[in-house]
């Protein structure tokens, strides 16, 4: 009897000095935390991809909570279903933003850009950039070792392993702008998807003159302006001979695509390809 | 014998080409004489296509303090300014020319005489040097003037010249030292008056006993130059483990070696200090070392600044059969090159071939935590972790882990039981925290 | 000529290797092979070539059917835990012990964790006190020494050194029997001068650096050589301590195995501070009268938080 008083007595005031302890340092350490920032982050797609520019999702709803406007942030992941989710809940007005998608300006396959050495290092992008210029005669384009495919949390982007590009998977690309950061060559550039994902867009980096650029790259923009001067809507501009088109000003006429050369500009999810394509190749 | 006194190796020494007469590479038809440098900005060049230049004649100026003067190393009709592929791997501004005769500058002594006798200031020589494009010839090509221009406050004790030429096949330096003794010994004086230091120690390595008896015997002359033998050891041209090895003072993490009151020069570099202040002559030809296993014909060339590596590499018998790699520079720091198509620059040392079998990496295995590259490395840092780092993107912890210490020696690569690409991981990192401290100091 | 290859500097390797090394330590195991197939004949020659054929086998099974890696067995590392097993277990020991303890040490210590490299504990060890643990009498009765004998199972068996003087007997061989391995004890751990034939190969081939084993050993004769001055009679002697049970083996092979050990000179001197004096505890004041694979277990477990807080000395840093 005595021996299950004696246990029953100090279990009991090892609990309660337990319990009190707990209590004191429960509210002495208490941190006050909106309640609101756990709201946003259930709204939020919990992908902690850092797309938004903020450490994980929880860093974003408390940058949301905290600023008075919402009008840089922006999830690109959620898009602007989520935006609008967050707006509600703080009573902030989004500011809806056209859906991008990450492209990758290179079209420099084996078959249009010829290897003339083998790298035998570790076979990672931004080792290879630190060394030299790459396999092939333009040290602009693709190096394929993949830096874009292992930075993408969401399968996204995967080097086709026959022509060494990466692709883009648009339904699963989020734009979150980790495979931008990740490539050493600054390839990839969020564009916008564009009505029913229809877009025109130069599919190369090569700043090299012309002449350069055609040794190395059957594909390469020589930056010769006929797609600039083609372009009703002045929506191309020609820097160190690149053609780059400005994705707010296109109007996707696709009359640049026509007149290209070296068949830089790109166009995709366009119905059936029209059969100008093959005449301009002709003249 | 002295040597550094953390980590450290000993790769074969392979140095064919040791004891082969430097030379005269014959003149190209062409030259790309390339503007951009390893290191600092790119000169801009004051000569335009059609431009008809002389030997010496001055064709990039330099851009900002950190970097150099280009001068032509032909005569001839300048063809056109445009990119060219050299040995950084990248295209960059050269300046072509078509050569026509030889035709030097007229206030270049072409005379074999050496002239001891310098009478200027100090601030007459920095300015020689400076003119002269004079740049390291060790491989970094810092430019030399910024060497002799030790920032306010700092003031140099000594002058330690680098004739160690640890880097395995090389002879270019070991060369020079036989057949141009004295007159880097007046270049090591002419540097002592520009730094006002009152002694000057040449380290080299005891591989090299022929160079340091000839050095010794003409040293009796030259007051306060002595000549420091030292234990063979990778990579002892390093320039910390220099000081280290011959005045036993390490350079703190981040600092300058002017801090522990030393400055090192090449010896290739001394020899141009010569020739610039006592001949006038600009840095316009350096020697370089074409050699390799099975290379044809060992040997050391005075080759012209700007010559196809493709038109020197003929000379000495072309490229062997079953060549897999061409570095340029030394096996451990060199750089592997695409083709031959690329122009001669101040910082090369040498051709080197390597034969297929040698020239593939062996497969990679796990780290079996050896630590082998501990102890190896010469700056006290652990390879091992600094990889593991870099391939996680760890950069906080790599930056205090000390990843910027790095000298990118290649050690631990050199020894890894398991052919991990240690150095490659750990430059990554070092690119990728270097660009991380200096956007935070932006700021 | 056709395409040159391009890669990052360095351009030429030391030609070192992992299968070197193991080979290196394997050939340095040698001398205590042949002086434990001297001591205890036929009974050693089965053990061993049991341990290691078993370990070899395991590891090959396992990478072909479980993890499906790449096959590591050539480079030696196997072989080696399997040698090193053998090396602490008594030579009567049943082959299907033998085969249990090479299950333990190479699927459990070695494989679950990812392989060569990755394994925080040596898996060698980790097999012979899971052993210990299981069949404790099996484990500690050892056949006493019979130069060639041809008995296995039934050998005559006898107590060693540290557990007679853990019940407090006296009896104990003669300092020039314990160096040459005159005495019962498991197979490979007992003849100490040909351990340090092994070790002296491996400094030379630079293999493994002199520190820990050297750590352990001045660790081992000063905090025993302290007990024993303070009282001769209850605490064991220094040289004692030093020539029997698994201390050579355990300084010289097992604890500085690669994978488990710190990886800088400071680091190891720790380290092997930590073996000698847990092995002197638990030693004179544990249950067990031989406390070397322990001492070293425990370290291993200590091993990550060494490397983590003891760095390697930098340049530039403070010089006298």
């Amino acid at each position: 009897m005595n021996l299950v008083l004696i246990s029953l007595i100090t279990l009991g005031v090892i609990g309660s000095v337990a319990a009190v302890i707990l209590y004191v340092v429960a509210k002495k350490f208490h941190v006050f935390e909106d309640p609101r920032i756990d709201e946003v982050e259930e709204a939020l797609p919990a992908a902690n991809c850092g797309g938004c520019g903020f450490p994980g999702c929880r860093g974003f709803a408390d940058a949301c909570v905290k600023s008075d406007e919402l009008g840089d942030l922006f999830c690109p992941v959620g898009g602007n279903d989520t935006m609008k989710k967050v707006a509600e809940i703080l009573g902030k007005v989004a500011v809806a933003k056209a859906p991008t998608v990450a492209v990758v300006r290179c079209n420099g396959t084996c078959e249009h850009r010829p290897h003339n050495n083998e790298y035998d290092g570790v076979k990672h992008c931004f080792i290879a950039h630190n060394l030299y210029s790459g396999e092939t005669n333009c040290s602009w384009g693709c190096l394929g070792f993949g830096d874009c495919e292992l930075s993408c949390e969401f399968d996204a982007i995967k080097v086709n392993p026959i022509t060494k590009i990466p692709e883009v998977d648009e339904d699963k690309c989020t734009s979150c702008g980790a495979c931008v950061r990740a490539c050493p060559k600054l390839l990839i550039e969020l564009r916008k998807k564009g009505p029913k994902g229809r877009r025109v867009y130069v599919n190369c980096r090569n700043e090299d003159k012309g002449h350069i650029t055609r040794k190395a790259c059957e594909v390469g923009c020589i930056g010769c302006a006929k797609c600039q001067k083609v372009c009703p809507h002045e929506a191309i501009t020609i820097t160190n001979s690149l053609a780059f088109i400005h994705d707010d000003k296109c109007k996707l006429c696709r009359e640049c695509v026509i007149v290209c050369p070296t068949n830089a500009i790109t166009d995709v999810n366009f119905p059936a390809p029209k059969k100008k394509k093959e005449e301009a190749i002709v003249n | 014998m002295k040597t550094f006194r953390i980590g450290g190796v000993h790769p074969a020494e392979n140095k064919f080409s040791a004891g082969k007469k430097i030379q005269q590479a014959e003149i190209p038809k062409m030259v790309a004489i390339p503007l951009a440098h390893y290191i600092g900005n790119p000169s801009e060049a004051i000569v335009k296509k059609g431009d008809l230049v002389k030997v010496g004649q001055m064709i990039g100026q330099a851009n900002g303090f950190v970097s150099a003067n280009v001068h032509a190393s032909v005569s001839g009709k300048v063809n056109k300014i445009d990119v060219q592929l050299d040995a950084s791997g990248y295209k960059r501004p050269a300046v072509f020319i078509d050569v026509d005769g030889d035709e030097w500058l007229d206030t270049i002594d072409r005379s074999t005489v050496v002239k001891r006798e310098c009478n200027l200031t100090k601030e007459e020589i920095i300015k020689k040097v400076q003119d002269a494009g004079i740049v390291g010839l060790g491989g970094a090509t810092f430019p030399a003037h910024v060497k002799l221009s030790p920032p306010p406050g700092k003031k140099a004790e000594v002058l330690i010249i680098n004739a160690v030429e640890c880097e395995p096949y090389l002879t270019c330096d070991h060369q020079l030292m036989l057949e141009h003794g004295e007159e880097i010994l007046v270049g090591v004086s002419i540097l002592m008056k520009a730094l006002e230091v009152e002694k000057a120690i040449i380290g080299i390595e005891n591989n090299k006993p022929d160079a340091i008896s000839h050095l010794k015997q003409l040293a009796t002359a030259f007051k306060s130059i002595t000549i420091e033998p030292l234990k063979v050891q990778y990579p002892q041209g390093g320039e910390k483990q220099l000081i280290d090895a011959v005045i036993r003072r390490q350079v703190p993490s981040g600092r300058i070696p002017v801090e522990v009151g030393a400055v090192v020069f090449n010896v290739g570099t001394t020899y141009a200090v010569y020739e610039a202040v006592q001949k006038n002559k600009p840095m316009f030809e350096r020697v370089m070392t074409i050699t390799g296993k099975d290379a044809p014909n060992p040997s050391n060339y005075r080759v012209r600044l700007g010559t196809y590596l493709s038109h020197v590499v003929e000379q000495a018998g072309g490229v062997p059969e079953g060549t897999g790699k061409i570095i340029g520079g030394g096996p451990m720091m060199g750089r592997s090159l695409m083709n031959l198509n690329i122009p001669m620059a101040k910082g090369s040392a040498g051709v080197l071939y390597m034969r297929d079998e040698e020239a593939v990496r062996r497969p990679v295995q796990n780290c079996i935590r050896c630590s082998k590259c501990v102890s190896v490395c010469p700056m006290g840092l652990e390879p091992y972790l600094l990889m593991a780092q870099s391939e996680r993107n760890m950069w906080p912890e790599m930056e205090t882990d000390r990843v910027m210490d790095c000298i990118e020696c290649g050690s631990c690569s050199y020894t890894c039981p398991s052919n991990r690409p240690l150095l490659d991981y750990i430059r990554y990192g070092k690119a990728t925290v270097g660009g991380i401290i200096r956007n935070r100091n932006a700021k | 000529m056709e395409k040159l290859i391009i890669s990052p500097a360095p351009h030429i390797h030391g030609g070192d290797s992992v299968s070197k090394n193991m080979t290196g330590v394997i050939i340095a195991l040698v001398p205590a092979l042949l002086a434990s197939l001297y001591f205890f004949g036929l009974g050693a020659l089965i053990v061993t070539v049991t341990a290691i054929v078993a370990c070899v086998l395991f590891e090959y099974l396992i990478q072909r059917f479980l993890i499906k890696g790449e096959k590591t067995i050539l480079d030696g590392s196997a072989a080696l835990t399997g040698l090193l097993l053998a090396f602490n277990l008594p030579s009567n020991l049943p082959v299907w012990m033998i085969l249990i303890g090479a299950l333990v040490a190479i699927g459990v210590a070695k494989m679950s964790f990812g392989g060569l490299g990755n394994n925080p504990f040596n898996p060698a060890l980790v097999g012979r006190v899971f052993l210990l643990i299981s069949f404790p009498v099996e484990m500690t009765t050892w056949p006493v020494v019979e130069p060639f004998s041809m008995s296995y199972l039934d050998a005559a068996t006898g107590a060693t050194v540290l557990s007679l003087l853990n019940e407090g007997s006296s009896a104990i061989p003669s300092a020039k029997d314990m160096f040459l391995g005159n005495m019962p004890g498991s197979l490979g751990e007992v003849s100490a001068v040909a351990l340090l034939i092994g070790l002296v190969y491996m400094l030379i081939r630079k293999i493994i650096t002199w520190h820990i084993p050297v750590s352990i050993f001045v660790t081992v004769i000063v905090f025993s050589g302290i007990l024993y001055l303070v009282d001769p009679a209850t605490y064991i002697s220094p040289l004692v301590h030093l020539l029997t049970g698994g201390l050579m083996l355990g300084a010289i092979f097992m604890a500085t195995d690669y994978v488990t050990s710190p990886m800088n000179p400071k680091g190891m001197w720790i380290y092997g501070v930590g073996i000698g004096v847990l092995t002197v505890v638990i030693r004179t004041w544990g249950a067990y009268p031989e406390g070397v694979s322990f001492a070293i277990l425990i370290m291993n477990g200590f091993t990550p938080l060494i490397n983590f807080y003891v760095k390697p000395k930098r340049f530039g840093e403070k010089v006298k």
